[in-house]
């Protein structure tokens, strides 16, 4: 729901973030409120999802602020409130793990040390592994199930924190069209429970039905911000998406570190 | 001297002691750092140690601590040089694996120590244990394994996506840096088992072993302590086995049989991934009519459960796939699908 009056979630104000010198992001202002459902769209390399990787805290900022929940980033403790979707084009690492074990690990914002799972534990990785349609597969090793599947169980880690605000870099990347239906039903379910959501989209397909708000970032600044606006209108008319934009001349020498990270 | 007598000796139990530990610990850690795809960290550490030990030789302290504080030192500097770096940190790391292991060797020089001396510590030296070697590896051996247990489910957060551990609030580096160090303790306790050569491969083919079967995390790492216990210590009683006259170190046949087992269970492997792979249900898309052909010319071969041909689950029914084709029953023929 477009929420002109619910209480700031996120709130960032003159966001510039400098990678290796450069600056990516420069002096953006957004504020989403409870239960909104933003999409952040634009081209490759507009600055997307380095916005959404600032917003997290990933991506330290150059100058401006980011509070969330009114706590300023940095002193922002209570990160079981945040469930965040990574861009990753696999759940899967060098050592085999079970459906299960990855969702389980969304669980940790809310278990403390040395101790096992609780009751509460479980029945909340139950029921994420049911909102994203997963729960037969729980057992499965991850690297046995296809990748709209795998990002899926992204989903239901984020979920499984029982978090209020969603961060999702790109979930539908390279997903095929049933496994982007069944995202975005889990997503309306997230919705629909009332967590806010922030999408970062390239395209949106069967999940253009849920935004009520689409934000485009275009060269490091946020061109648009209001009612959702069809591809067309974000990206003029459809062409293949060029390869990925460095924001940085890349050389690479062993100990040479880039201010700001990576 | 048989094998029953040979374990009636105290340097005999202490060795199996110290083998069985050593065992179980490098694979606890090494299963971290196969899921974090830095197999060959421990082998890093380990020439960076060799420095550690040289340095003890020169001072004349014991070469234990020494490479204690070296591994430790070498593991953090690997550490903060992956964080750091922007590319090329496997450059980076060569860099320091080669340094360590020629300053390692022209430390030994300028210590008057000859080679014999370095070789009891590249390749081990499991029965000239003494008493306090054996309990400080048991005493490291237990903390590592706790430790790795204990924080297992942030471990493992932070080794499959240090990202989403980051936002969800866990000390990713900090939890690096322990892996890290504890990596750096193993190869210190493994070197007198196995040798700083082929500590890596204590710590990284059991995982290998058992990630073969094994569909979790949990199931690789219990079975790779699992293999890592049986290899070290089957491989010291081969080792003592062999008849007199002819002196095996233990560190090479520990290697070798944690090899062997890593060979016969990767064809189980292999298959059971073809199978899961070969019956893995197609997806149901929805009939446009298109891709549904009734084949004509009748089909002689009757499909059925044991007829050989993998029965692939498909929307509502079952195909049959042989020779490129996915045959299903459909009341007196079939369908191409």
């Amino acid at each position: 729901m477009l929420n002109a009056l619910g209480a700031p979630v996120v709130e960032a104000q003159a966001v510039t973030v400098t990678i290796g010198g450069r600056p990516v992001l420069r002096g953006n202002d957004l504020t989403v409120r409870e239960g909104e459902f933003v999409a952040l769209m634009g081209a490759n390399g507009s600055g997307k999802s380095t916005l959404v990787r600032a917003l997290t805290g990933l991506r330290p900022l150059t100058q401006g602020s980011v509070h969330l929940f009114g706590t300023p980033l940095e002193d922002f403790r209570d990160r079981s409130r945040i469930g965040f979707v990574p861009q990753r084009a696999t759940a899967a690492g060098g050592v085999p793990a079970s459906v299960r074990e990855v969702v389980a690990s969304g669980r940790l914002t809310r278990r403390r040390l040395l101790r096992l799972p609780s009751r509460a534990d479980r029945t909340a990785i139950d029921d994420a592994l049911e909102v994203v349609g997963l729960a037969h597969r729980a057992h499965d090793g991850v690297s046995t199930l296809s990748g709209g599947q795998q990002q899926r169980v992204l989903i239901a880690r984020a979920l499984a924190g029982q978090p209020d605000l969603f961060f999702l870099d790109e979930p539908t990347a390279g997903v095929d069209l049933p496994n982007q239906h069944a995202l975005a039903a889990a997503l309306r379910t997230l919705s629909e429970r009332g967590a806010t959501v922030v999408l970062v989209a390239h395209e949106l397909g069967p999940m253009a039905s849920l935004v009520d708000r689409s934000v485009v970032m275009r060269d490091g600044r946020i061109a648009y911000d209001g009612p959702p606006l069809s591809e067309q209108a974000v990206h003029g008319h459809h062409h293949p998406a060029p390869g990925r934009h460095d924001h940085v001349p890349h050389v690479g020498s062993p100990f040479d570190t880039l201010e700001g990270g990576r | 001297m048989n094998l029953l007598d040979l374990l009636g000796h105290d340097f005999m139990q202490r060795a199996l002691l110290a083998a069985l530990f050593t065992g179980l610990a490098a694979p606890a850690i090494g299963t971290f750092l196969v899921q974090r795809r830095l197999a060959l960290l421990g082998d890093g550490i380990g020439h960076v140690a060799v420095t550690g030990v040289a340095l003890g030789l020169l001072t004349g302290t014991s070469p234990t601590w020494t490479a204690v504080v070296v591994a430790i030192l070498g593991a953090v500097a690997i550490e903060v040089i992956r964080e750091l770096g922007h590319t090329n940190g496997d450059v980076a790391l060569a860099l320091l694996f080669y340094g360590g292991l020629a300053g390692g060797v022209l430390i030994t020089g300028l210590a008057g120590q000859g080679a014999n001396k370095l070789h009891s510590y590249l390749f081990g030296s499991i029965t000239s244990l003494s008493d306090a070697d054996v309990w400080f590896t048991i005493g490291l051996g237990v903390c590592i394994v706790a430790i790795t247990l204990g924080l297992l489910p942030q471990l493992f957060a932070v080794a499959s996506d240090p990202e989403f551990a980051q936002v969800a609030g866990l000390r990713v580096r900090g939890y690096n840096l322990l892996v890290a160090v504890l990596a750096a303790v193993t190869v210190t306790v493994a070197m007198r088992t196995v040798g700083l050569l082929l500590v890596s491969a204590l710590m990284v083919v059991p995982v290998a072993t058992s990630q073969q079967l094994a569909g979790s995390f949990r199931s690789t790492l219990a079975g790779a302590m699992g293999v890592g216990g049986l290899a070290a210590v089957g491989g010291l009683l081969i080792a003592a086995s062999f008849p007199v006259g002819i002196t095996v170190a233990p560190g090479p046949t520990i290697v070798l049989l944690a090899l062997a087992m890593f060979a016969s269970t990767w064809p189980i492997g292999v298959w059971l991934r073809h199978r899961r792979r070969v019956r893995a249900p197609f997806p149901a898309v929805p009939d446009d009519g298109h891709d549904h052909h009734v084949i004509e010319d009748g089909h002689a071969h009757v499909h059925g459960d044991d007829c050989g041909h993998p029965a692939v689950q498909h929307g509502d029914h079952v195909d049959y796939v042989h020779d490129g084709h996915r045959h299903a029953p459909h009341g007196e023929h079939y369908d191409e699908h």
